[in-house]
């Protein structure tokens, strides 16, 4: 089954080749580009200075990465992995969020307590919105009407009205909130929390938290469960979720909020993304320097595959482009 | 100029909160510490002048972010005072409205500073006595600062899963050094280790700065540290600050140095990067103008755990806020890569400890193998079977 799964990927939907996956190695300066049929590193290419957060905009064209200790945000072209531009996105970028319409870009700045608003057209800024202490976690909503971010220290979901660019609600949640992840449908958005070791659910309309789910690993010091990444499936029906230092990633039943499985990856998971039709999901594991492909519907690890030094964020692109 | 900087942060942050001055809530906070500290054998270690305070301004702009979200306008009234003046500021601060008060204060003067405020959460920065965290602890007294014992077992820790298991141990002449010596010989009963020679290297006063330098001290302690039993590395208790920074390079037997020279274990170090530590590290240099001390640290993480307890409680009475904080679900982040909890039993924050050199971060203990049922931080320093205190 999993087998004629991965052949499937590799033979079906054309140029599998083209399915690429981009992984930015925070210690080695470097963008990994996986191969999402043959889960092989095809390319490495040079970023600047501690490169995090990664995304793709563009439609695909170009790939955005954070470099915290350059204070901006580099954009490359992906067809050639040449540098196109940077962004002003304000001092030590972290985590981003591109908003659905393709533009702009709302960028954490985790020493200023500000959220930097980006128009990757102009290339200039747009506003700068003061949030809490050690701000983190983006997450856009499906409609683009709301983006959330998680300051660590202040220990918030900051729910930003995009229309105005001013805070809405402020959410209280468990120590160090990570990420933040709506649903596809828009009816929650997801926090964890690393050091509280929890992942908060929240109500984007009601600013209430539904849930506050938990995680129990046997054998496993519950002070290692330390979530960060976040990804749930765009049925709205499993969610993946990277425990840090347990070296585990929790599936958890989306609808029940039940954790039905831990998977074992590379030691200290950060960031999840999944393949373009979610056949896959990647961790980067940031200690063990590599990747953990995880088969979403048989959930389970597959392949680990050697990346740059610690991984640290990833995101996948469709075949079909460039 | 770092006492200028300090000035404007806090001006600052005034200046942020009087926008929801009508509404926001006053959070008073109490800080007191000593007007002179010590000198030290080192020019890189001399305290500068607002030591502590400048950690503890930090701490309150931190909450401040928070506070202007929530409604909250957290104040501090900080206190230099001579250790004979300790009990007097604190019933001062007492009867201004503080909701706690951060101690940053030897043993003596910390006891007269709780007896004197006996109805206010007082947090202890400056004291690593463990007999305060033995026998009578009293139950508004919460001790932020690690025990001498948790710090050595922090370091014996290391050693032994270095497998450098023997160790010569040289103490300074005053009680407290005597007192870090003890917490040593303890840690390696606990852990493995042994002391296989021991010796007492005397004040015999005089200046920690002088004209001729290394002269004497390249032909002093070589000799003071000859013919010792054979061993892996040389321990140092020298708290008073007389000899301790000179042995590295200069023992006898070429043997790395660790205690309160060389490798040292401690609750924070300016080199500290892990865990998101280097964004406190950042805005702490940007705003103070100098780079953020053990003391700063102890301040700040004692400020945040009264802002945390504010926050989680939307209140600013003070008996909600302690409430909290002794509670079950009370947790500190202070980028140490785990929450940092309170032991029930006699109010002590646990922690991790970072062992470093003054240039990195060497190793963050308790070390991976040391096991234990509740909390692998209950590792370091004595168990709560060990100790006579049962608050909860």
């Amino acid at each position: 089954m999993r087998i004629a799964l991965i052949a499937a990927l590799v033979l079906g939907g054309g140029p599998a080749s083209a399915q690429r996956v981009f992984v930015s190695n925070e210690k080695s300066n470097t963008v990994s580009v996986l191969d999402a049929g043959t889960l092989e590193v095809t390319d490495t290419f040079d970023v600047g200075q501690r490169p995090r957060g990664i995304t793709l905009a563009d439609e695909g064209r170009q790939l955005l990465v954070a470099v915290g200790d350059d204070d901006t945000v580099e954009v490359y072209d992906t067809g050639t992995y040449r540098r196109l531009h940077t962004l002003p996105s304000g001092p030590d970028p972290e985590l981003f969020v591109l908003h659905p319409d393709g533009n702009p870009l709302y960028i954490a700045n985790e020493d200023d307590n500000l959220v930097t608003v980006v128009d990757l057209e102009t290339l200039q800024p747009l506003a700068e919105i003061p949030v809490g202490v050690e701000p983190e976690g983006m997450g856009v909503a499906p409609d683009g009407s709301v983006i959330v971010n998680t300051s660590e220290t202040t220990n918030m979901a900051h729910f930003i009205d995009t229309a105005t660019n001013e805070i809405v609600a402020n959410v209280l949640v468990d120590q160090r909130p990570r990420f933040a992840e709506f649903k596809s449908d828009g009816s929650e958005v997801w926090v964890s929390s690393e050091i509280g070791g929890t992942v908060s659910v929240i109500d984007p309309a009601s600013h209430e938290v539904l849930h506050r789910i938990e995680f129990e690993i046997p054998g496993v010091r519950p002070e290692s469960i330390q979530p960060v990444g976040v990804r749930i499936t765009q049925d709205t029906e499993t969610a993946f979720v990277a425990l840090g230092p347990s070296n585990r990633v929790a599936v958890i039943d989306a609808q029940t909020y039940e954790v039905e499985e831990y998977l074992l990856v590379g030691q200290r998971v950060w960031q999840l993304g999944f393949a373009a039709d979610e056949s896959l999901i990647f961790s980067t594991n940031g200690v063990s320097n590599d990747v953990s492909v995880i088969d979403v519907e048989e959930r389970e690890v597959i392949k680990s595959v050697p990346v740059g030094q610690f991984p640290w964020g990833v995101v996948a692109m469709p075949g079909g482009g460039s | 100029m770092g006492g200028r900087r300090l000035a404007a942060a806090v001006a600052a942050t005034v200046g942020a909160c009087a926008a929801q001055a009508q509404e926001a809530e006053r959070v008073a906070i109490g800080y007191v510490y000593p007007e002179e500290r010590a000198l030290t054998l080192s020019l890189l270690d001399r305290p500068p002048g607002d030591l502590g305070l400048a950690g503890a301004a930090a701490g309150i702009a931190d909450n401040d972010t928070t506070g202007s979200f929530m409604g909250q306008d957290f104040e501090l009234l900080a206190r230099a005072v001579p250790p004979e003046g300790a009990a007097e500021a604190a019933a001062a601060l007492a009867a201004e409205g503080v909701v706690a008060i951060v101690a940053d204060l030897p043993a003596g003067p910390l006891g007269a500073a709780v007896g004197a405020a006996p109805d206010v959460l007082t947090l202890n920065v400056g004291a690593p006595d463990d007999a305060l965290r033995l026998e009578g602890c009293p139950d508004t007294l919460v001790h932020v600062a690690p025990s001498r014992a948790m710090m050595a077992d922090a370091l014996a820790q290391f050693l032994v899963w270095k497998q450098w298991p023997r160790w010569f141990l040289v103490e300074g002449s005053h009680a407290e050094d005597a007192a870090f010596a003890d917490a040593l010989r303890r840690a390696a009963d606990r852990f493995g280790g042994e002391i296989v020679e021991e010796r007492v290297f005397e004040d015999t006063g005089g200046a920690r700065t002088t004209d001729s330098g290394h002269v004497q001290v390249q032909r002093q302690l070589p000799v003071f540290t000859q013919r010792a039993a054979a061993h892996d590395v040389v321990l140092v208790a020298d708290e008073s600050e007389v000899f301790g920074e000179h042995m590295p390079y200069h023992t006898w037997d070429a043997r790395p140095v660790a205690g309160t020279a060389g490798l040292e274990p401690t609750v924070w170090s300016p080199a500290h990067e892990q865990w998101g530590g280097i964004q406190l590290q950042n805005r702490f240099l940007d705003d103070m103008g100098r780079r953020m001390r053990s003391e700063d640290m102890l301040a700040w993480m004692a400020v945040r755990m009264v802002g945390e307890a504010a926050t989680r409680t939307n209140s600013a009475e003070a008996d909600a806020i302690r409430d909290y904080m002794l509670g079950p679900d009370f947790e500190l982040a202070a980028f140490k890569g785990e929450a940092l909890t309170i032991r029930p039993w006699n109010n002590q924050l646990r922690q991790p400890i970072l062992l470093a050199d003054g240039k990195t971060v060497v190793s963050v203990s308790p070390q991976e193998g040391f096991l234990h049922p509740d909390s692998f931080l209950d590792t370091l320093g004595y168990d709560e079977p060990e100790s006579d205190c049962a608050l909860r």
